[in-house]
C-alpha cells in the first residue's frame, strides 16, 4: 500500500493520527501524504472516521496521537499559521444566516487578515462568479440550500488558500450548484491549489481525484489511483445493451458472457472478454433480426472496489 | 500566535457577536428586561432611599447585561452549525473566548453607562470618585462577561438550556450579594456567603464611588473582582476545550 511517497515536499502530511471519544476509537493510526497541486479523494462509509480525520487535519480537533503537517507547518505547534494556508468547507459548516451574503464574505476575509480593499474586490468577484451578486445585501436565511453552499464555498476561497479541504461539498445540491462548485475546484486546482475532497459520491471522486484514500472503521484500507483500485479486485467488465425486441436470458448466456441481468430497459452483461462478447451480441442480433438501440462497454467500477475494501460486498 | 493576529481575531469575533447576538431575544430579555423588572419589583410601593439603592441597581444592571451575551453564543453557533466553520478559521479557542467576553463587556458597559447617565440626570445621583467608577465598571463588565462565557461551556446545542442554567447560577449570586441587603446588615452565614459572590465586591465599590463609603477596603474589592475574573477565564478555557467536539 502506497502510504507515503518518496519525496518530503507535501501539501498535507498526516502521520499516525489517532482520536478516541471516550472508549470509542474513531480514528486509529491514519497516515497519508498529499502532493502539492493534487486533488486527493477521501472516501469511506458512514462512521468510518472521515469527518474526525478532516477535523484533525484542519485543526478543529486535536489528535490524541500523531501529527499533521500543512504546507511544511506543524499544525499542533502553529495552528493559526497552518490554518492561514487552508480554506475549509466543514461537514456542518453553515454560514451565518443572520448576516448578508456580503457580510459573510467580509467576516471571513477579516479573519484571514485581508485588507478592506481586497475584501471588497474579492467579495465582488466571488459573488459575481457564484451568481449571487444581485443578492449580496440579502440575509442568508432567505437563501436556498444550494445558494447557502455557494456562499460557504466562496467564504472558503476568499483568501486564495494553498490547500482546500472540502467535506461533502456537493451533498444534496442541485445540478447547477454542483457544477459550479466542481468547476471552481478544477479551476483552483489548475492554479496550483491542493484539494482534499471528502465525499460519499464515488463517481465524483473517480472523476475529480488523482488519488483516493479509502478509510474504514477508523483505519486506512487503501490509497491509490482510482484506475488502479478499480482493477485490483474485479477483472470482470460489463456491457450495457438494449434491443428493439424482447430477448430471453438463455440466448445471451454463451461463450465469454458470464452473467446477464435486466437493468432498466437494457441488459447488463458481464464478461472477462469484452471484444468477444460484443462480437457475439452483434451476431446474435443479426441472427434474430433484432436492432441494437444502444451498446456501451463499462469497466470495473470504483464503487465495486470501495465496497470490497470496506467489506460492504459480503 | 502573534499578538496582532490574536488581537485582530478577538476584535473580529466580538464584532461578529455584536452584529448577530445583541438582537437575539434571550439577550434582550435576560440582559435588559430582567434587571428593569427586578428593580421595579423591589422599588415600587416601598419607601426605599433611591440614592442608597442606586449602587445596587447599577451593579445588578451591569451584572445582567454583561453576562447575558456569553451564554448564548456558543450554544447558538453549535445549533446553527456555524461553530465548526468558526473553528476552521485562523483562531484558537482562546481567541473565541476573549472575542465573546469582549462582546459581553461592550454590551454591559454601554447599557450600564446609559443607566448611570440617566441616574445622574434624572435622579441627581453624584459620582464621588469618577476614575474608580470607570475602573469598577470596566472590571465588573469583564468579570461578568467572562462568567457568561463560562456558562456557555456545557456542550448543549440548545441555547434555551444554557439560558436556564445561567439563570440558575446568576440569580443566587444576586441574592447572596449585598444588593438587596447592605453588607453592613449581614452577619454570620449570610455575610460569609456574600463573599462568594463577585457582585458583592462590585456593589461595595459602587457604594464608595456614589455614596463615599464602603464596607470592605477598596484593594480587597478590586482583588476580589480580579481573582473571580481570572477564575472565570481559566475555567471557561478549560471547559470550552474539553467540550469543543460535543455538539459539533
Amino acid at each position: 500500500m502506497d502510504l507515503m511517497m518518496g519525496k518530503e515536499d507535501y501539501a498535507i502530511k498526516a502521520s499516525n493520527l489517532t482520536k478516541s471519544f471516550g472508549s470509542v476509537v474513531a480514528v486509529e493510526g491514519v497516515s497519508f501524504a498529499v502532493n502539492r497541486g493534487e486533488i486527493f479523494g477521501f472516501l469511506g462509509p458512514n462512521g468510518a472516521g472521515k469527518t474526525t480525520t478532516v477535523r484533525m487535519l484542519t485543526g478543529i480537533l486535536t489528535p490524541d496521537k500523531g501529527d499533521v503537517i500543512i504546507d511544511g507547518i506543524k499544525l499542533r505547534k502553529n495552528p493559526v499559521r497552518a490554518k492561514m494556508r487552508m480554506g475549509v468547507i466543514p461537514e456542518i459548516g453553515n454560514v451565518y444566516v443572520d448576516l448578508t451574503a456580503e457580510e459573510n464574505l467580509s467576516l471571513t476575509g477579516r479573519y484571514y487578515g485581508l485588507s478592506r480593499e481586497l475584501i471588497e474586490k474579492k467579495t465582488r468577484e466571488l459573488l459575481t462568479s457564484i451568481g449571487l451578486f444581485e443578492r449580496r445585501n440579502d440575509l442568508v436565511r432567505t437563501f436556498s440550500k444550494g445558494m447557502k453552499q455557494r456562499i460557504s464555498f466562496a467564504c472558503a476561497i476568499i483568501h486564495d488558500p494553498h490547500i482546500l479541504f472540502l467535506d461533502e461539498p456537493t451533498e444534496g445540491l442541485d445540478v447547477q450548484s454542483r457544477r459550479l462548485i466542481v468547476d471552481t475546484i478544477y479551476r483552483m486546482n489548475k492554479q496550483g491549489c491542493t484539494v482534499f475532497l471528502t465525499t460519499h459520491n464515488i463517481e465524483e471522486a473517480n472523476k475529480l481525484c488523482a488519488r483516493v484514500c479509502i478509510i474504514n472503521k477508523g483505519k486506512v484500507v487503501a490509497i491509490d489511483r482510482p484506475e488502479k483500485l478499480k482493477n485490483t479486485f474485479d477483472k470482470t467488465q460489463s456491457i450495457e445493451v438494449s434491443f428493439d425486441q424482447k430477448i430471453d436470458e438463455e440466448s445471451l448466456l454463451h461463450g465469454p458472457i458470464l452473467k446477464a441481468e435486466v437493468f432498466g430497459d437494457k441488459w447488463r452483461i458481464y464478461t472477462t472478454d469484452p471484444d468477444k462478447a460484443v462480437k457475439y451480441i452483434v451476431t446474435l442480433a443479426q441472427e434474430k433480426g433484432m436492432k441494437i438501440l444502444s451498446l456501451t462497454t463499462c469497466g470495473p467500477s470504483l464503487e465495486e472496489a470501495f465496497i470490497r475494501l470496506t467489506g460492504g460486498g459480503g | 500566535m502573534s499578538t496582532p493576529i490574536f488581537i485582530r481575531s478577538i476584535i473580529v469575533t466580538a464584532e461578529k457577536n455584536i452584529k448577530i447576538y445583541y438582537k437575539k431575544a434571550p439577550v434582550i430579555i435576560f440582559g435588559l428586561l430582567f434587571p428593569l423588572f427586578m428593580f421595579l419589583s423591589f422599588y415600587i410601593g416601598r419607601k426605599i432611599d433611591l440614592a442608597l439603592f442606586f449602587p445596587g441597581f447599577i451593579a445588578m444592571t451591569l451584572f445582567f447585561t454583561a453576562s447575558s451575551v456569553g451564554p448564548l453564543i456558543t450554544p447558538w453557533e453549535k445549533q446553527a452549525g456555524t461553530y465548526e466553520r468558526l473553528l476552521s478559521y485562523p483562531v484558537t479557542v482562546n481567541t473565541i473566548i476573549f472575542g465573546d467576553i469582549l462582546a459581553g463587556l461592550i454590551f454591559g458597559m454601554s447599557i450600564t453607562t446609559i443607566v448611570l447617565i440617566s441616574g445622574i440626570i434624572f435622579l441627581n445621583i453624584a459620582i464621588v470618585n469618577f476614575l474608580l467608577m470607570l475602573i469598577a465598571i470596566l472590571l465588573g463588565c469583564f468579570c461578568f462577561a467572562a462568567l457568561g462565557v463560562l456558562l456557555a461551556s456545557p456542550s448543549s446545542r440548545a441555547p434555551s438550556n444554557v439560558m436556564m442554567l445561567s439563570s440558575l447560577i446568576r440569580f443566587p449570586l444576586i441574592f447572596i450579594s449585598g444588593i438587596f441587603i447592605p453588607l453592613q446588615e449581614l452577619e454570620g452565614t449570610g455575610l460569609i456567603l456574600s463573599y462568594l459572590s463577585p457582585l458583592t465586591y462590585l456593589v461595595d465599590i459602587f457604594h464608595l464611588c456614589l455614596n463615599g463609603t464602603s464596607m470592605l477596603p477598596i484593594w480587597l474589592d478590586l482583588c476580589g473582582l480580579i481573582l473571580f475574573s481570572c477564575v472565570f477565564v481559566l475555567a471557561a478555557n478549560l471547559l470550552h476545550k474539553r467540550n469543543l467536539a460535543k455538539g459539533l
